[in-house]
């Protein structure tokens, strides 16, 4: 098929393909890996913690890593790497606020940060608290 | 009558006198390195924020530039300027330091032709004695923009480019210079209805190819005419695709062909396919070819600066990309 017949269907074979394969693997292994370790810490705070707090403080400190990461400019490369299993974890949602938060200092505290800090994460938010709210009706008309 | 074809002016003595050119971190680092004027090794450019430090880089390339003219802003009759950002704030911001009258350009990533284009016809038409072309562009400013904070762990796909930290400005003038701009073809806007914005490569090389062979059609040339053809940003991915192209309308340039999104960053770089960017093609001509062309290696050279028309608001509202692409013909002037 030549390019000037039918230019969107003829230019896929210039266009490089995403690897799937080696991406996928990536993904298992490393959010995979993130969540083992997640794992080995609750059950460490466990001991000292009621399960409730030990689950936070783990929470806490992945989202205080991915904070720190994204401040001195890791985690984007972290995440060029790593694909899903960056973004499918609770730091990513971390990055994403601090990142913009971060891009929009110099639009000032109210406008920029305040402002932009959800341009990115927002959705994961809003969509979170409704399927949260759908979920909680289910399990209480059951 | 200049118009000569369709689209396709020519110039009788339109000279480009002087050019100047900045670059940030990344570029400075580049294979072409040492042949830029102005260098920042931090990407803030000594200044506050991201678009203080393109507008720093702009207003570096300006400087340089008139430096090399050896003439001051106030003998410049016209300026023509432009960038990536929303209301071009870069060049509006950094033309009202300036008294000269003053066009501000937007033509995205072919603004750098598309300045020199016009500033060349303002000179040859008797409407300015020297013109001033300048563009611009900055990696974070862009990313923000078009794209995502720049520090969000986002996966960018292979055909994904990397905007150019620079600025590139060019004196233009009736005076004899060492570079003589002999004929420019404006492009028209084609849409090729993709809607990839991390594969503009793959949006603009319609752009590209028609404005190649509208040149080559309304001046009764061919590749063959041309040392080198070089295409603004089509990178890696887009290269590949306009030669394809220009095959098939049978203009064979594979011999004579590049990109400066291929020349501006060393492969392993990190920078995907390659450079992208208004300053991509003003600081890869100004600051590498024409000191080729300089010392010889070329003779006559077509430069093509390739222009995604990409808004973020347009690609959410499921519209495809138009581009748009201007060639600019610039000639050695030996003797003496």
């Amino acid at each position: 098929m030549r390019l000037r017949d039918n230019y969107r269907q003829a230019v896929k074979k210039f266009q490089p393909k995403p690897s799937y394969v080696a991406n996928s693997l990536k993904a298992f292994f490393i959010g995979g890996g993130l969540s083992v370790v997640a794992e080995v810490l609750r059950a460490q705070f466990r001991v000292n913690l009621p399960s409730l707090a030990a689950e936070q403080a783990v929470l806490l400190l992945f989202i205080g890593a991915a904070v720190v990461l994204t401040a001195i400019g890791v985690y984007d490369e972290f995440s060029q790497f790593a694909g899903a299993g960056s973004t499918m974890l609770i730091t990513w949602f971390a990055n994403s606020l601090t990142s913009a938060a971060l891009e929009h200092r110099s639009e000032g505290v109210v406008s920029g940060i305040a402002g932009h800090m959800f341009k990115v994460g927002g959705a994961a938010l809003v969509y979170g608290i409704v399927a949260a709210y759908l979920f909680g009706l289910v399990y209480f008309m059951r | 009558m200049k118009l000569v074809g369709k689209q396709t002016w020519v110039f009788d003595d339109v000279y480009i006198q002087a050019t100047g050119t900045a670059v940030g971190p990344s570029e400075a680092d580049g294979p072409l390195g040492n042949c830029f004027d102005v260098v920042h090794h931090d990407l803030y450019c000594g200044e506050k924020t991201w678009e203080r430090a393109e507008r720093r880089l702009m207003q570096d390339a300006i400087a340089v530039c008139l430096q090399h003219g050896n003439i001051t802003i106030n003998e410049v009759d016209v300026l023509l300027a432009g960038d990536l950002l929303n209301q071009n704030v870069t060049a509006n911001y950094t033309a009202r330091a300036f008294p000269v009258p003053f066009l501000c350009m937007f033509g995205a990533c072919s603004t750098s032709m598309e300045t020199l284009a016009v500033g060349a016809a303002l000179v040859d038409g008797g409407f300015a004695k020297r013109a001033l072309a300048a563009t611009s562009s900055h990696n974070a400013t862009a990313e923000r923009q078009f794209r995502y904070p720049t520090e969000l762990g986002v996966q960018k796909p292979k055909s994904a480019t990397f905007t150019v930290t620079g600025a590139g400005a060019a004196l233009i003038g009736k005076e004899k210079g060492r570079f003589r701009v002999t004929a420019a073809t404006i492009g028209r806007v084609i849409d090729a209805g993709l809607t990839n914005p991390l594969d503009m490569g793959s949006a603009m090389a319609p752009a590209a190819a028609h404005t190649i062979e509208q040149h080559f059609y309304d001046l009764r040339r061919s590749p063959s005419d041309y040392d080198l053809i070089v295409t603004g940003d089509l990178s890696r991915v887009g290269s590949v695709i306009v030669k394809e192209l220009l095959m098939e309308a049978g203009y064979d340039v594979t011999s004579n062909y590049n990109d400066c999104g291929l020349l501006i960053y060393r492969p392993e770089k990190g920078a995907f396919a390659g450079g992208s960017g208004c300053a991509c093609c003003a600081v890869v001509t100004y600051g590498h070819l024409l000191k080729e062309m300089k010392a010889g290696a070329m003779e006559r050279m077509l430069v093509v600066a390739t222009g995604a028309l990409l808004s973020p608001t347009m690609i959410q509202q499921n519209e495809s990309i138009p581009a748009i692409a201007h060639g600019v013909v610039i000639e050695a002037v030996r003797g003496e």
